[in-house]
């Protein structure tokens, strides 16, 4: 009932000792104290546990801890620089009033990431589509549609 | 949710002895995102957890140059098919129907085969494969069989396949060169919805342009499991397509759908949308035939 996975978190190389029923999302906050992943419904209807697996935005409730055995893991905590700079997506949330009671807004931030990773010059049509995910009961869209569209003109994305 | 051994084979045949070895206790998964939620719920409660996704064919999508057979592996995600030009191409029914299932977040996970073997009334997924007159390739302890998708389902969360059997892929054959498929999930919201009826219409025409070869109009949410309205593909085939046939297409369709009242809508809405939604799916055959010649 115990597998041992490796994988590559924000960066950093990992082993754990995980077991076989522990979702992502539990191996994240409960088990390494990552707490910056929400978990809201526990369903996948809401999007606040989004994280990235191997550069697609998935729902860490929804997906097995043991598959992400040799995956490469992204979540908010890894976006910020080590000096405590933020990135570009958080930055334009701050900025763009994105942000309101703050509970979608890793997820919110993951699924906006791995859009302008794949696709830097997303359109509106094409932010909202790969936002239909993350509910937000605060900001009504516009500003956090306006938050990704502002990023994308600093860079907010990866090579 | 309660405690399991997860195993992860690499080929069917070992998953398949797995469930044997394991029969009344054992689950086959796929991506998960209907599953993790059923065992989170305490629908299901396994001891063992047989994943797919190690079994590198059946997460193939593929067509056949010499043959022109697509084949799309039950592992495939959504979200594959939705980002494959090929499908965006050449099956535009298929598109249409697997980038609007549930977010990106499922459709990076989830899978056409988990889409068709779980089952509901409402799945998206089904619609396109059945108006293609796909075949499902399933495999259980003992060897393989096909059977057409349409014939997959027997009632809503029940299908053909027996204990221990796995959904393999499912094959369409080449479609005649004068083919136009489109498939509208019709809801109350834009995003994060099911439908509240789907509705995917095939129209293949002669050289002329004109006269109808082949039709298939295929309703989801319109009974307790997909159906084919097929009065409605009856009036279209051997006649010239225009608006006026498209329309008498769309009523005789809403006179053969089982729908009903449900918390999601009414009866009588679901009828007026199949009669409606009929004749501009079929008018978006046309555009779309139009536009490759």
């Amino acid at each position: 009932m115990i597998t041992n996975i490796s994988f590559l978190l924000n960066g950093d190389e990992i082993s754990y000792d995980v077991k076989d029923h522990w979702t992502l999302l539990h191996l994240l906050r409960e088990e390494m104290g990552l707490i910056g992943t929400k978990e809201g419904c526990g369903n996948g209807e809401c999007g606040a546990c989004t994280v990235i697996v191997d550069k697609l935005a998935v729902n860490s409730c929804l997906y097995l801890a043991v598959e992400a055995d040799k995956k490469t893991i992204e979540t908010i905590e890894g976006l910020a620089s080590t000096e405590g700079s933020l990135h570009p997506l958080q930055q334009s949330f701050v900025d763009n009033g994105g942000i309101q009671c703050g509970f979608c807004s890793p997820g919110m931030i993951m699924s906006s990431k791995a859009l302008l990773d794949e696709n830097p010059d997303a359109d509106r049509e094409e932010i909202k589509h790969a936002l239909a995910g993350n509910i937000c009961r605060c900001t009504g869209y516009i500003q956090i549609f306006e938050s990704v569209e502002a990023a994308k003109e600093m860079g907010g994305h990866d090579e | 949710m309660k405690e399991f051994k997860y195993l992860s084979p690499t080929s069917v045949e070992e998953a398949i002895d797995f469930h044997g070895q394991h029969s009344e206790t054992a689950r086959y998964i796929g991506g998960g995102t209907d599953v993790i939620v059923k065992l989170k719920d305490g629908w299901m409660e396994p001891d063992f957890l047989i994943s797919l996704k190690k079994i590198q064919e059946m997460s193939e999508l593929h067509k056949n140059n010499a043959t022109g057979e697509l084949s799309i592996g039950a592992m495939v995600t959504h979200a594959t098919l939705e980002k494959s030009l090929m499908i965006q191409n050449e099956y535009p029914i298929i598109y249409d129907a697997v980038s609007n299932i549930g977010s990106l977040q499922v459709r990076n996970v989830g899978t056409i085969g988990g889409n068709l073997i779980n089952a509901v009334p409402s799945a998206d997924g089904a619609i396109p494969l059945i108006a293609l007159d796909g075949m499902a390739l399933l495999h259980g302890p003992d060897g393989e069989r096909s059977a057409e998708v349409k014939d997959l389902f027997i009632a809503p969360y029940k299908t053909i396949l027996k204990p221990g059997e796995i959904l393999k892929k499912i094959t369409i054959q080449p479609q005649a060169p004068h083919t136009g498929s489109a498939y509208i999930k019709f809801g109350r919201r834009a995003a994060m919805e099911l439908p509240l009826i789907g509705i995917g219409v095939l129209l293949s025409l002669d050289d002329d342009l004109q006269t109808c070869t082949k039709a298939r109009i295929c309703l989801g949410v319109a009974g307790p499991i997909p159906i084919r309205a097929f009065d409605a593909e009856k009036l279209l085939a051997g006649k010239k397509i225009n608006e006026e046939i498209l329309i008498e297409a769309g009523k005789i369709a809403a006179d053969e759908s089982k729908v009903r009242d449900s918390v999601r809508g009414k009866a009588w809405h679901r009828k007026e949308m199949i009669r409606v939604q009929v004749k501009r799916m079929g008018l978006k055959c046309l555009e779309i035939i139009k536009d490759k010649n």
